[in-house]
């Protein structure tokens, strides 16, 4: 049997989980926003990670096809988004259920009817308009989760209603999001991959018969003309499949959690491992010239110091203040009013950069305003922000003991375009050009992936249990 | 159970100790005994012995004070009367607990001072410290006793004789004109010879964490130990008699192989840290609760050295009485310059056998905390050990965040730990 090893991330933000197989290769990824229920986090990463795995197995078991036909990948990810529908349209429709429920327990009688027959028609509107951007896989980049996704649409509707009704329908939104959110769904992996493969039937032969799409972009898509031709071939040769890969056992031989909640996930405690450990561990194992790592996530900037094995030697992380992690650029993309994914492509459009002194979250809050009243561009001042933030991370690193060759950058921020522009340019600058700056696609998993190779290696934390209880408190 | 008898004697002879002098202090004015306000670093004790008078140490009170829970009360206090929340959170308590009636650590009432002797060694803030008592206690006379730095790295007969003279010419005539007794060089020799008698035993206790496992922390029992000197003991027969007493019951714990003692009990050795930087009062067991859990013993820690440092060989010396006090102020841990501090660190690594050093970085304290990051990067690029940093204060509870110091230890301990099997792969190989 396959042995196969887990490592959870419980983030202050997300929560990642990776499968890796005994060659240390990733066979799976799952991400999810953290909640209060970190049990749930937990689980939904992991069970992300597990369907993300069998697709990975699908296109293994297709890889000749793939060979001869690339666009058959396209149509494997195309399952993917659809089956992510379905998982979504199961919790949707708890949604609606959940926010029924609230209206019916807590609203007045005269609010009752109103809240009731909007929550329903919104989510008739919104329900097809999702599932059509899961379809045409508009969703896929943006990365968000189920409550963003939903927030934003309903939101939008709820906007379009009397001002009269507008809290109590935010209301009942804000009281069942979170029991939805906590609830963990199962899915039957065979059944919902059929499913999406009907849909999809529906979609290509749509496109088939209506050579006027209205979407242009998919009237030029290459790979998907020629997939409409063929796709009922490369449907026999997955359905061949399917069945081995939903009846493969998953065995997770040995796991290890991580992250800032790593304390409250029900492992046992030789399987909790400090963050800074896995992230400078999955770093190197990515990248073994590794020496020096910088990882921004949610609520902390961490520089770590790594030896040739990948263990840490030392390192420093912020304290007391978390301006410039994640959570930061999230509060300046709601101060702006737009999406967090947006933040550092407008930065990249600065014609200059202004300066941002403030080190408080709060207080860049009120400078921004500032800035935009007397008339700066959102663009330059995002220019500002993002370099005050990578200038407050050089400083960690330094405190660190500085960037040794090679540098390794990781976390959720590594994504932003306009910090990893900062942190070459700053890197560089204070370091020399020679420096070799690793930035790889899966950073936000590095935490999660480093924990599953401690599983693999079962390097143990051993605590010492065995303390004699024979106390002499008066001591002390 | 004669070993618990045994273990707690020690414990006993402290208690007392302490008790009869926060007894005396409380009766001081029925019994006319004068008493002087001075501070750990550079302490003048044996002086204060030889004219009869009682000391008052501020940081003592305000470190008690952390520790009864009473130093975030007494902080807000002193900033309610303008102290900013950048200042030294000492003074601050220390402010504190005078505006709420000085009650010293036992509850008994703290005598008004008759004299301030302020000696500051290694730490500027103390003149700042004595000018606001001196606002509370007007009148109250202030004997200065400026301690050379060690800028240099040694101590010159230059800076011994500059401090000899200010002995002779301020400090003495001042505290004959308080106590109404005149100097009397042959009683501070006696004195002294007891202070050189009380330093032996505390450089043995302290060495006896070379042993393996060692018998006690350092650092978390190790500020008990030093508790008796720093509240102004040495030189008397009570702390010759305590620290035999306590030498003797660690040496039986050294024959018998046994490991430190915490509040929970007996604990087995994993990792052998030195620790420089004072520690956290207002959370001190969960503080050291976060290194016993993980089997972590300090074996030697630079904060114990405060009161005097003797490692290197300095004692008392009675045939020399006032350059020897001169030279034990200069000596003190925080007056060494930061060259000198790294070698001290680096001489306790090898010689207790450390697997790591960790700093404990002090928000309100400057004399300690300037300086120590680059202290640390130097010792871990020379000796190669994991090092690590974590941060929080003294007595203000406000900066003692007890997730983000577990999340660095934790991460510091698993280091170790990683260390720890890494070697034995290597030297299997």
């Amino acid at each position: 049997m396959n042995k196969y090893y887990l490592g959870v991330d419980l983030g202050s933000t997300t929560s990642k989980a990776v499968i890796i197989n005994e060659n240390d290769e990733i066979i799976g990824r799952g991400i999810t926003n953290t909640r209060a229920n970190y049990k749930v986090a937990a689980d939904i990463a992991r069970q992300e990670a597990i369907y993300n795995a069998r697709f990975n197995f699908l296109k293994r078991l297709l890889k000749d096809e793939i060979k001869v036909h690339p666009e058959y990948e396209l149509y494997i990810k195309d399952i993917e988004s659809v089956f992510q529908y379905l998982q979504f349209k199961r919790r949707l429709d708890s949604l609606l259920m959940q926010m029924l429920l609230t209206v019916a327990n807590n609203f007045t009688r005269n609010l009752k009817h109103e809240a009731s027959s909007n929550i329903t028609k919104i989510f008739d509107t919104i329900e097809p308009v999702i599932r059509n951007e899961y379809i045409t896989g508009g969703l896929g980049s943006k990365n968000q989760f189920f409550r963003d996704i939903v927030n934003e649409k309903y939101t939008e509707e709820v906007k379009k209603l009397n001002i009269d009704i507008f809290e109590p329908m935010m209301l009942a939104f804000d009281k069942s999001i979170t029991p939805v959110e906590n609830k963990l769904f199962e899915f039957d992996f065979r059944a919902l991959v059929y499913e999406a493969m009907d849909i999809l039937k529906n979609k290509y032969e749509g496109f088939a018969e209506k050579s006027h799409v209205d979407d242009v972009s998919i009237h030029f898509d290459a790979e998907l003309n020629l997939l409409k031709g063929n796709y009922v071939k490369i449907t026999d040769s997955l359905k061949e499949h399917i069945e081995s890969v939903a009846g493969h056992d998953i065995h997770i031989s040995n796991m290890v959690g991580t992250g800032y909640g790593r304390a409250l996930l029900p492992f046992p405690e030789d399987c909790i491992k400090s963050e800074i450990l896995c992230h400078a561990y999955g770093a190197h194992a990515i990248f073994p010239g590794t020496r020096t790592v910088l990882d921004i996530g949610g609520q902390d900037t961490k520089a770590i110091q790594v030896d040739s094995y990948g263990l840490v030697t030392s390192f420093y992380m912020n304290d007391r203040c978390a301006a410039g992690c994640g959570r930061y650029l999230g509060y300046i993309a709601d101060e702006l009013n737009i999406s967090l994914n947006e933040l550092g492509p407008l930065a990249l459009e600065a014609e200059k950069e202004v300066n941002i002194c403030s080190t408080c979250t709060v207080f860049a809050g009120a400078e921004l305003r500032e800035l935009l009243n007397i008339g700066e561009s959102r663009e330059n001042i995002l220019g500002g922000l993002h370099k005050a933030i990578v200038m407050r991370a050089i400083s960690l690193i330094a405190r660190s003991g500085g960037v040794r060759n090679e540098f390794t950058f990781t976390g959720g921020v590594a994504r932003n375009k306009a910090v990893l522009k900062n942190v070459r340019d700053l890197v560089k600058k204070n370091y020399g050009d020679e420096i070799q700056i690793n930035i790889h696609s899966d950073s936000i998993f590095m935490g999660a992936l480093g924990g599953a190779l401690f599983a693999r290696k079962n390097i143990d934390i051993d605590l010492p249990k065995n303390k004699s209880k024979a106390v002499n408190k008066e001591m002390f | 159970m004669s070993k618990e008898i045994i273990k707690e004697k020690s414990m006993i002879l402290q208690k007392e100790m302490i008790a009869n002098l926060f007894n005396d202090l409380s009766n001081a004015k029925e019994t006319g005994k004068k008493v002087v306000y001075t501070f750990v670093p550079g302490n003048l004790s044996e002086l204060i012995h030889a004219f009869d008078m009682l000391p008052v140490y501020p940081e003592i009170n305000a470190l008690q004070s952390g520790m009864r829970k009473l130093s975030g009360g007494y902080i807000r206090d002193a900033e309610k009367m303008g102290f900013s929340e950048d200042v030294c959170t000492y003074v601050k308590c220390d402010i504190g607990m005078m505006l709420n009636g000085n009650q010293g650590p036992t509850g008994k009432k703290l005598p008004d001072p008759d004299l301030l002797l302020l000696s500051y060694t290694g730490c500027f803030t103390f003149m700042k410290w004595f000018e606001n008592l001196e606002q509370l206690y007007p009148g109250v006379p202030v004997a200065m006793l400026h301690t050379p730095y060690q800028e240099g790295g040694k101590i010159t007969p230059e800076m011994t004789g500059y401090m000899v003279k200010q002995l002779k010419e301020d400090v003495i005539p001042k505290m004959e004109k308080v106590s109404g007794k005149k100097y009397d060089e042959t009683k501070l020799k006696h004195i002294l010879d007891d202070a050189a008698k009380t330093e032996d035993l505390i450089v043995k206790i302290f060495e006896t964490t070379k042993n393996k496992p060692s018998p006690i922390d350092a650092y978390f029992a190790g500020v008990y130990y030093i508790g008796p000197i720093n509240i102004g003991f040495r030189g008397t027969k009570e702390s010759v008699e305590y620290y035999s007493e306590l030498y003797s019951e660690i040496q039986e714990r050294v024959e018998k192989g046994l490991g430190p003692v915490t509040p929970e009990g007996e604990i087995t050795e994993r990792y052998r840290l030195v620790v420089e930087g004072p520690p956290n009062w207002t959370s001190f067991r969960e503080f050291w609760k976060l290194f016993y859990d993980h089997g972590a013993v300090i074996v030697a820690s630079s904060y114990t050295k405060v009161g005097g440092l003797h490692d290197y060989g300095f004692r008392h010396d009675s045939s020399r009485p006032l350059e020897s006090l001169s030279e034990y102020c200069m000596n003190c841990y925080t007056n060494l310059n930061l060259p000198q501090r790294i070698d001290y660190l680096k001489q306790c690594i090898t010689d207790y056998q450390a697997d790591g050093l960790l700093v404990n970085s002090i928000k309100s304290c400057n004399s300690f905390s300037a300086g120590q990051l680059l202290m640390m990067r130097a010792i871990e690029e020379k000796m190669e050990i994991p090092v690590g940093f974590i941060e929080s204060d003294l007595v203000d509870p406000r900066y003692f965040s007890y997730s983000n110091i577990k999340n660095r230890l934790d991460s510091y301990f698993q280091m170790l730990e990683q260390r720890k099997i890494i070697s034995k792969q290597t030297a299997i190989a």
